[in-house]
């Protein structure tokens, strides 16, 4: 059985998908196919932003700690989903923990070479950014629905 | 037309202020209903309120599932075995289930939001036997999935028929708002969840039921990510009262709700209707 690539597990993520191949193959050098572990965490409040993941498999819990109430879960990612948004960013701090809830498998992007790779490459940074833009949109708009709190008491449905 | 007297058989609360009632005929029953539409169920005294039906039996046995919003809504939760309520109907436009053809052409993808669920569980469990009985015939079929929402895990209804349907086949996922220390389900709204429901984009076809904001945000989510907008049925609701397309209460543009809906493909008349502002 042939072996997955990287560059083929990028290009079927919805991030990433339709990016020109030569794009693809430049961004492939900064990832990593991961495993975790339920339970295990991806990313800790307040780290150093080091990590983006492409889910492709499995729930990622986006958590925050409250003393003496403990993790609190504020949302979850799943397959097709991206975690790590702090990279992008100065001072590239994580504001959230994100802990696998089953088996999460991803690839990881090493943060940095990331970035390194959008700014040298400017063409690619534009479409990188776009391409992060436009999710971020949607997890905002998403974000300002829920705030309505559709299924409260007002709701008849 | 009069409602026809049924006596309550059975009540079951499925969340807090949620209840399902059992009816029976004391006498004549209504005809036959298709999954999707409802009845006006009558709290002698008190007035009449358009109900979905949840589910049916044998013997002309009805099943509806009632939010308590109001003073007739509040009547019927509170009803007891033995008590008798009106019934007129069966009122309305259906999901369009029953001909199967839905699941020969691709998979179906159910998106239900809070006490949403309820006019689809009959739905629902038609396509999850349907499924079944095409893979023990070794027919073609599409899958079932489900992503259903709730603000709160104590929210969530009908959890016996949601073990049973993903023990029958369905991919079942299951989100909440507010989640509680033992939740291990999803959280966040439905529409951030469509992507991991698993269901194939092409000759798939989708039901949504759920607060009108909730379907609108997710049936733009679906044709975004290519479902075409006729293969998306989406359940209206508006102040239902004679139910027979005469009185005018349910107008929504050149709808008449009662009539014409409640579910209605999401063409670019109810896309549109969908954002009208009320004056």
């Amino acid at each position: 059985m042939k072996a997955i690539s990287i560059g083929e597990l990028l290009s079927s993520h919805p991030l990433l998908s339709g990016l020109p191949a030569a794009d693809i193959e430049t961004v492939a050098g900064c990832a990593r196919n991961v495993i975790i572990k339920p339970g295990d965490m991806l990313l800790a409040e307040g780290q150093r932003a080091d990590s983006l993941y492409l889910v492709r498999y499995g729930i990622v819990s986006i958590e925050i700690h409250s003393p003496g109430v403990g993790s609190i879960v504020i949302d979850t990612v799943g397959p097709g989903g991206v975690v790590g948004w702090s990279w992008l960013f100065p001072p590239y701090r994580y504001h959230f923990d994100a802990r696998a809830v089953e088996v999460v498998r991803a690839v990881a992007f090493d943060a940095t070479c990331l970035r390194d790779k959008a700014e040298t490459d400017e063409q690619l940074g534009h479409l990188l950014y776009k391409r992060v833009a436009e999710v971020l949109l949607e997890r905002l708009q998403m974000t300002r629905v829920r705030l309505l709190d559709l299924y409260g008491s007002k709701s008849v449905r | 037309m009069a409602p026809l007297p049924y006596r309550v058989t059975e009540t079951q609360e499925e969340a807090p202020g949620v209840v399902t009632i059992s009816i029976s005929p004391l006498g004549t029953a209504i005809p036959a209903h298709r999954h999707g539409q409802f009845n006006m169920l009558t709290a002698f005294g008190l007035g009449e309120s358009a109900i979905s039906l949840s589910g049916s039996g044998p013997e002309g046995k009805l099943v509806h599932t009632v939010r308590d919003v109001g003073p007739v809504t509040s009547a019927l939760c509170g009803a007891r075995p033995g008590d008798v309520v009106g019934v007129r109907g069966p009122f309305g436009t259906g999901w369009g289930v029953e001909d199967g053809s839905f699941l020969e052409e691709g998979d179906v993808v159910v998106v239900a939001g809070g006490i949403g669920l309820a006019p689809l569980r009959g739905a629902i469990s038609a396509l999850v036997a349907r499924r079944s009985a095409a893979l023990e015939a070794r027919t073609r079929s599409g899958n079932v999935c489900l992503v259903i929402g709730a603000r709160e895990p104590q929210q969530l209804i009908f959890g016996d028929d949601l073990a049973r349907w993903a023990a029958g086949g369905a991919r079942v996922t299951v989100t909440v708002d507010i989640p509680d220390a033992r939740w291990r389900g999803g959280v966040g709204l439905v529409t951030s969840h469509l992507g991991a429901a698993g269901f194939e984009v092409e000759g798939a076809t989708a039901l949504i039921c759920g607060p009108e904001i909730m379907m609108r945000f997710t049936a733009r989510g679906l044709v975004d990510a290519g479902v075409a907008p006729e293969r998306i049925r989406v359940a209206l609701e508006r102040n239902m009262q004679c139910g027979l397309a005469w009185c005018g209460h349910c107008q929504l543009g050149p709808l008449l709700v009662c009539r014409d809906g409640p579910v209605v493909p999401y063409t670019d008349v109810v896309a549109d209707l969908l954002v009208q502002r009320e004056r």
